[in-house]
């Protein structure tokens, strides 16, 4: 009933202009020189306010943007933005002038002629080979840095971590001593055995379940994923990380943790960033907030998609090995 | 053909009337209601998103049981968002646009009767009419529709365990798509032969204007990439179904192991792509097509570099079918074809910055003509550009790593493809009114209808590429989970204040669209004072259009302001109409 309602209001509010019209139509429906020159001075007022709002975005909404990398790798995807982020403002900046300058510049009057201009291949050469050229920068060094990341084959000692995704929490294994994961299917899920180990593979049993991830600042990290129903996504924002889990195969992605979450808490950006955030919690009444890396679910994966997330402590090489060596292996916990 | 103008009921004419402007209409009207409910769609999700945990009664009145007190629950959420992509996408901005305007335009802009099969066209929106029904009916299923995204990536689409809205509703869906598919794939077939064949004398391909390439090109992409979306969603109905593993491999879910075994969910991928990324330009190119149109009259200009737009769209249209994996750079598909797709993809850009610039300099040193038809044109200039060059950010590989799926992407599409072709569409609303319905659409409430139209999009979406650029994932019910979000909530409520303002000043268009056919001024035969042919057919419509014979062709579409060696018009006005024949000494452009 109440959905009448407001379908009826939308209809009462077109009904209205039902009489408007009346009175609008009086004029002609095409646009005359008045209008040419109303509808131009608009362009100017809104060009104008685009621009403020662009400036304001670019400036105040800065402090959300995600800190600096917190990854090695990361540092060149962070240049790699940086450059394109200024070259799309700064064409962005041009080419909107135009757009809407030249409507209040050109705009029509009865006495003005247009000029037959059809062609010039001189100004079409200019802008097929200007954009080319800043692409193949782009893309040359867009392609050495997606190299740079995604070849894992000649990580030294990398630590193999298996994060496995399931609706709707994220489980998570560590190779262990031999650095290497027991083979993992969904038909050995049982009991506490919820990722699904092969307990007779004989790499299996030193493998570590744990709660929460943790990372060796300065050593690079090697994560297999893995799903155990639908696709899930997992991403690390401040690691500039992000790879697909999906079931029947397995996917991986590596970086270099460059700083610990203590160091974190300490950068400049993550403070300025708090600052705001703790700010809004106050006024809502609800505890401060600390800094912690986040692994989150990025693939719309059902109801709770919207809360999966598990936390990543990044420490210091000898604090990590003391925590990882008080977990248990999977051999102690499945029997 | 105006001899046998035979005797027409009330059925053959209005309903199954096998004239392609009568079709065309319908296309436009089924269009706008699927296009009322998408937008609404979208202003309920975007209150869910300003104020997580706030009751509103609208949300109360419309939801049903899929709300309580007036919240709505997680799961309608992602059936909100599935169905308003899947109704923008498809049934507005690729059946409502190119289903309305070619239609309308390819017969009476290359001079034909009619389509090549009149038959054909009506069986193609009657299905498009058919699918649309079970798509509004989807909604009704008691565990309500799909919602898995309006990509519908398995094994959440086929999995009811994974999602309710995988039921019942996803079934409708996916026939609902077949059919829309079928139904787009007769018309593209139906305009493809109708330009090779039915143009009238001296109508030569390169002499036709860029609205019939646009639309040419647009149906080959279909006929092309939408086979391959059929097959995948029948495939998606045998895993559904009849117990195939064809996307689908080692699953546990609600306690236990699932049969299928070999399958994977990246071939879906790859089938989805191959159609989606290509439906990017589906339904961007025609909206392209009629802007070149209204800019060129509006300007009282020649398009600026006629073969090298071709050429464009040309490129854009090759570029388009093998760029998909751009979408799946983090897929888990093998790094080295991460490679290719970002080289290819990169590529587009240079077509597509062809096409930016060579409209600007068609405004340059015109006589602009600001008609809401050309305001709309203009403004879809600034938010392709505004929108793709953003696009470098997500077509590189290495860069989107930390940009997908967030809120970035969306602001970039919505400003590339959703208000750029929504604008598209609009501009050819307001502009060939009088040709669809021989009244004149109101002037002001169409200016109104602009301008608060670009401030609501740009309002929306500018802000919010920053929350993209902060991490944050789209498809979340609630950020509230994650602190970290939380200085986002103000950005948040200003985007969705804007997007209630956007949906709501469509309302100024659909009174506008109404009443004006009924109520508008009477049109004049040529209102805008084009070059093009369909402004040559009396203004009321006739089966068969010309009365007498087809008018020969002379001249290219754009010979707006063509002045002697004395800087007069040759032919005494600022434009000239294609059938007329060139004067002694007249160099053809």
């Amino acid at each position: 009933m109440l959905a009448l309602f407001y379908v009826f209001i939308a209809v009462a509010i077109g009904v209205s202009f039902w009489q408007i019209t009346r009175i609008l139509n009086l004029r002609s429906a095409i646009a005359t020189d008045d209008d040419n020159h109303t509808q131009g001075k608009l362009f100017l007022v809104f060009m104008a306010a685009f621009y403020a709002m662009m400036i304001y975005c670019l400036i105040a909404l800065n402090v959300l943007m995600l800190p600096e990398s917190a990854s090695i790798e990361g540092e060149h995807e962070d240049n790699l933005f940086n450059i394109t982020y200024w070259l799309i403002g700064v064409v962005q900046f041009i080419m909107q002038f135009f757009i809407f300058y030249f409507p209040y510049k050109y705009r029509g009057k009865k006495e003005n002629k247009a000029l037959f201009f059809a062609d010039s291949h001189k100004l079409e050469m200019i802008w097929t080979i200007a954009p080319s050229i800043v692409l193949v920068v782009l893309i040359g060094y867009g392609l050495w840095q997606w190299n740079n990341i995604m070849d894992l084959s000649d990580a030294e000692d990398p630590l193999i971590i298996e994060v496995y995704g399931k609706q709707f929490s994220w489980d998570v294994r560590y190779a262990g001593e031999d650095n290497a994961l027991g083979r993992g299917n969904v038909n050995f899920i049982k009991g506490i055995n919820t990722m699904g180990v092969d307990m007779t593979d004989l790499s299996a049993a030193d493998d570590k379940q744990v709660r929460e991830i943790h990372l060796p600042k300065g050593r690079k990290v090697i994560f297999k994923f893995r799903s155990q129903d639908v696709l899930h996504s997992a991403y690390m924002p401040h690691f500039r990380a992000q790879m697909n889990c999906v079931p029947g195969m397995v996917t991986q992605f590596g970086f270099t943790p460059k700083f610990t979450t203590e160091e974190m808490r300490l950068n400049e950006e993550v403070i300025a960033k708090n600052l705001v955030i703790n700010k809004i919690r106050k006024e809502k009444g609800e505890d401060p907030y600390e800094f912690d890396f986040l692994l989150l679910c990025n693939k719309i994966c059902g109801s709770s998609h919207y809360n999966m997330q598990i936390k990543i402590v990044v420490e210091e090489e000898e604090t990590f090995n003391k925590w990882l060596a008080e977990q248990p292996t999977l051999a102690e916990v499945i029997k | 053909m105006s001899e046998h103008h035979h005797k027409e009921t009330f059925v053959t004419k209005y309903i199954f009337s096998q004239d392609h402007k009568m079709i065309s209409k319908q296309f436009l009207i089924t269009g706008i209601f699927m296009g009322i409910i998408g937008v609404f769609m979208s202003m309920l999700f975007r209150l869910q998103i300003a104020w997580p945990d706030k009751s509103f009664t609208i949300i109360e009145a419309f939801l049903g049981p899929h709300q309580t007190d007036g919240v709505m629950s997680p799961d309608i959420y992602l059936a909100l968002v599935t169905i308003h992509g899947t109704i923008m996408v498809f049934f507005v901005l690729t059946a409502g646009l190119s289903g309305t305007f070619s239609n309308l335009l390819i017969p009476l802009q290359i001079g034909a009767r009619d389509m090549a099969s009149g038959f054909l066209n009506m069986i193609s929106y009657w299905m498009f009419f058919i699918s649309s029904v079970l798509m509004v009916v989807s909604l009704f299923v008691e565990a309500g529709p799909a919602s898995a995204g309006w990509t519908i990536y398995p094994p959440l689409s086929a999995l009811p365990q994974a999602i309710p809205g995988s039921g019942m509703g996803m079934t409708l869906w996916l026939v609902s798509m077949a059919i829309f598919v079928a139904s787009s794939l007769i018309g593209s077939l139906n305009y493809i032969v109708t330009i090779f064949n039915l143009r009238t004398k001296g109508m030569k391909m390169t002499r036709m204007p860029l609205t019939m390439w646009a639309f040419f090109i647009t149906a080959i992409i279909g006929v092309v990439s939408f086979p391959v979306l059929l097959s995948a969603a029948l495939l998606l109905i045998f895993d559904r179904s009849f117990g195939t593993s064809f996307f689908l491999s080692d699953i546990f879910i609600s306690g236990e192991v699932l049969h299928y075994q070999g399958g994977s969910p990246v071939l879906f991928e790859h089938l989805f792509w191959f159609l989606g990324h290509p439906e990017v330009y589906i339904v961007l190119l025609p909206a392209l097509g009629i802007t070149s149109e209204v800019i060129a009259t509006n300007s009282r200009k020649p398009i600026f570099g006629y073969r090298a737009m071709i050429g464009s769209i040309m490129a854009i249209a090759f570029l388009s079918t093998i760029v998909w994996g751009h979408h799946m750079f983090i897929s888990g598909m093998n790094p080295f074809l991460g490679s290719v797709f970002t080289f290819t993809t990169l590529l587009i850009a240079i077509p597509s910055a062809v096409k930016a610039f060579n409209y600007i300099t068609t405004l340059w040193k015109g006589n602009l003509q600001l008609n809401p038809a050309m305001l709309f044109s203009i403004g879809l200039v600034s938010t392709f550009v505004t929108g793709g060059l953003t696009g470098l950010v997500l077509g590189d590989s290495a860069l989107d790593i930390n940009v997908h799926d967030t809120y970035f992407v969306v602001a970039h599409f919505h400003l590339v493809m959703g208000i750029s072709a929504i604008f598209g569409m609009f501009a050819g609303v307001y502009h060939w009114f009088p040709k669809m319905y021989g009244r004149m659409m109101n002037k002001t409430m169409g200016y109104w209808h602009f301008w608060i139209t670009i401030t609501a999009a740009y309002g929306v979406f500018f802000p919010m590429h920053f929350i993209g650029l902060a991490g944050l994932p789209r498809r979340y019910y609630t950020n509230t989970n994650f602190p970290l979000f939380d200085d986002l909530s103000d950005v948040n409520v200003v985007i969705t204040l804007f997007a209630l303002l956007g949906g709501l000043a469509q309302l100024i268009f659909l009174s506008n669209f109404f009443i004006s056919i009924y109520r508008g001024n009477k049109a004049t035969q040529n209102p805008w004072k084009s070059n093009t042919l369909e402004w040559t057919t009396p203004v009321e419509h006739i089966h068969g259009n010309w009365p007498g014979r087809i008018p020969e062709v002379h001249r290219w579409a754009y010979d707006y302001s063509k002045v002697d060696e004395n800087g007069e018009y040759i032919h005494g006005e600022d434009f000239v109409l294609q059938t007329t024949p060139l004067k002694d000494g007249e160099d053809p452009s």
